[in-house]
């Protein structure tokens, strides 16, 4: 078993202990937005309450001490993605807005009508709708990787979709609807080989598992902060510098020019100048102490934790009669999506909160997952550190009332 | 704190309306359909209507939803067979106050008094009401489920 000391854990995050209809609280819907340790908490707290400012403006003593702040997660952030300077830290509202940035900024400049964009059939809305808009705009074309039964990319024809007209591969690093572990490094070796740039969509990945962007070489690499226990409305985007620094702003405003003048605006330097307006920044500052928090926990250890929970709860709900597991990858990170026999999975949600058990039901923003498994939906849980032994088998309990009530 | 009793809301009528959805077929003879769908859940259906002068002498559904869903187009579907325009408004009426908590007439609601439960579930509320908003397009419908707005 692991070495985490998960009671002492659970109490940085007080949210975690109430009462749901009298029975204690299991939040299994992680996948959707991670709970906030009081570390976080306080520090947006106390930014408000002591250094509150605006960044990168002021002379004055506040505005030096949020500008350090804000800097200085920026410098986190660096380091928990590993990479090589801060000039390729973007901050942004989420990876939603991150890809919407790499698809208006990186791609569409470069984009013809018969090009291609080439995502796969696991990927999130916001890794489908910004590439098909800009298609769309140019006469592009949308190439999908295709995915298999057990819910992992079918990479038989992987080489062949790789072609001179692909623009950029664009891939979930983790899924949110299976919880598949996709092979992005191999898949971006493979891009960059025949030149094709490459994004990776982080956003299920850096609750779970360490990020490296050299590692994986990637060329942008996106991610939100609200699914890794800092505040909803933050996230960043990582680009390498060598292309972000020909990239054209995004929005326009303050904060990101060096000079205006009604003839001409010199934009101004890395990465501010896609960071139009005053940004968010409680919000980064609360990702800079979410990171804090990650790593004194130590991130190989949580995950290493957070698997033991997913194989608990993979047995044991596998077990159950009547109930098939969407995604049945050997390669998963938390996420644990299931459909009972004869029962829709928005009955499944609403049994389950009765019992205190939070998840997720629907299409989880992945519709063409679910049409691939030709469902409407699934009942989805999804695993965080703070969550225990106990709470699977409260997940259990929850399914076989659901059971016993549709009999 | 205890919670609504889940009993309540999946009421004995509800399961086997669920379990064996009434007039759940096709209609080829409609005059009146519509298509419904809650883009939230996922939940999809077409209501059938063939209107006989002012009397709807069938209705019929079809698609997938939860129990909640598809136990309300069914109990829909029964009530309003046999009753006039004026009459299935009136149903149509108290379905909407019994869901958003208004005073109801038991004589009218009938059976449907059934779906009351709900109400103590508000995230379940569109669930229930669904087939009627959908219903109600397809009396304003052809039988192309085009809806005719004046």
């Amino acid at each position: 078993m692991s070495d985490l000391d998960i009671q002492a854990i659970r109490k940085d995050f007080p949210i975690l202990d109430q009462e749901i209809y009298g029975f204690p609280l299991a939040y299994l819907d992680n996948a959707a937005t991670s709970q906030k340790p009081v570390q976080v908490i306080d520090a947006v707290a106390d930014y408000y309450r002591e250094d509150n400012a605006n960044v990168h403006r002021g002379v004055h003593r506040l505005s030096q001490r949020a500008t350090d702040a804000y800097e200085g997660a920026r410098s986190k952030v660096r380091d928990f993605v590993s990479a090589q300077s801060d000039k390729e830290i973007v901050f942004v509202r989420g990876a939603t807005e991150a890809i919407n940035l790499v698809a208006h900024s990186f791609v569409r400049p470069m984009l013809h009508a018969g090009d291609e964009i080439l995502i796969s059939h696991m990927e999130h809305h916001a890794n489908i709708v910004p590439w098909q808009m800009l298609c769309d705009q140019v006469g592009a074309k949308l190439v999908v990787i295709p995915m298999t039964e057990k819910g992992e990319l079918d990479l038989t024809t992987f080489d062949d979709l790789l072609t001179s007209k692909t623009k950029i591969m664009a891939v979930g690093q983790v899924s949110n609807a299976l919880g598949t572990i996709n092979p992005v490094k191999m898949m971006t070796e493979k891009a960059h080989a025949k030149g094709i740039p490459v994004l990776i969509d982080g956003a299920q990945a850096v609750p779970h598992m360490p990020a490296d962007v050299q590692d994986l070489d990637c060329d942008f690499y996106v991610f939100s902060g609200h699914k890794m226990f800092a505040p909803t409305g933050i996230g960043a985007l990582y680009g390498k510098q060598a292309i972000l620094e020909e990239m054209v702003p995004w929005q326009g405003g303050g904060d990101m020019i060096l000079s205006v003048s009604f003839e001409k605006t010199l934009y101004n330097e890395l990465p501010y100048k896609f960071e139009a307006g005053t940004p968010n920044i409680s919000g980064a500052i609360g990702l800079g102490a979410a990171i804090d928090y990650m790593q004194s926990v130590g991130i190989a250890e949580l995950a290493a934790y957070e698997h033991e929970l997913l194989m608990y709860a993979t047995a044991q709900v596998g077990g159950l009669e009547g109930l098939r597991i969407i995604g049945t990858s050997d390669q998963k990170a938390s996420v644990l999506s299931f459909m009972i026999d004869g029962v829709h999975p928005h009955d499944v949600g609403t049994i389950f909160d009765q019992q205190g058990v939070a998840i997720r039901t629907g299409h989880h923003c992945a519709q063409p997952v679910m049409q691939f498994f030709g469902i409407p939906a699934t009942a989805r849980a999804s695993f965080a550190f703070y969550n225990t032994m106990d709470e699977v088998d409260a997940l259990v309990g929850a399914i076989q009332k659901v059971q016993e009530l549709f009999a | 704190m205890s919670g609504a009793d889940l009993r309540d809301l999946y009421q004995q009528v509800i399961m086997d309306h669920n379990k064996k959805p009434r007039n759940f077929r096709d209609m080829a003879d409609a005059n009146h359909l519509a298509h419904g769908n809650n883009p939230l859940c996922g939940d999809t259906l077409v209501v059938y209507v063939k209107l006989n002068g002012d009397v709807i002498e069938d209705v019929s559904f079809q698609g997938s939803g939860c129990a909640i869903s598809v136990a309300s187009a069914s109990l829909m579907t029964e009530a309003l067979k046999g009753k006039t325009i004026a009459e299935a408004d009136a149903i149509y009426q108290q379905m909407h106050e019994q869901m958003t908590g208004g005073e109801v007439d038991m004589a009218t609601l009938g059976k449907l008094e059934v779906l009351g439960g709900v109400r103590e579930f508000p995230a379940r509320v569109k669930c229930a009401t669904l087939s009627w908003h959908t219903m109600h397009s397809a009396m304003e419908s052809d039988a192309d489920g085009q809806v005719t707005t004046e």
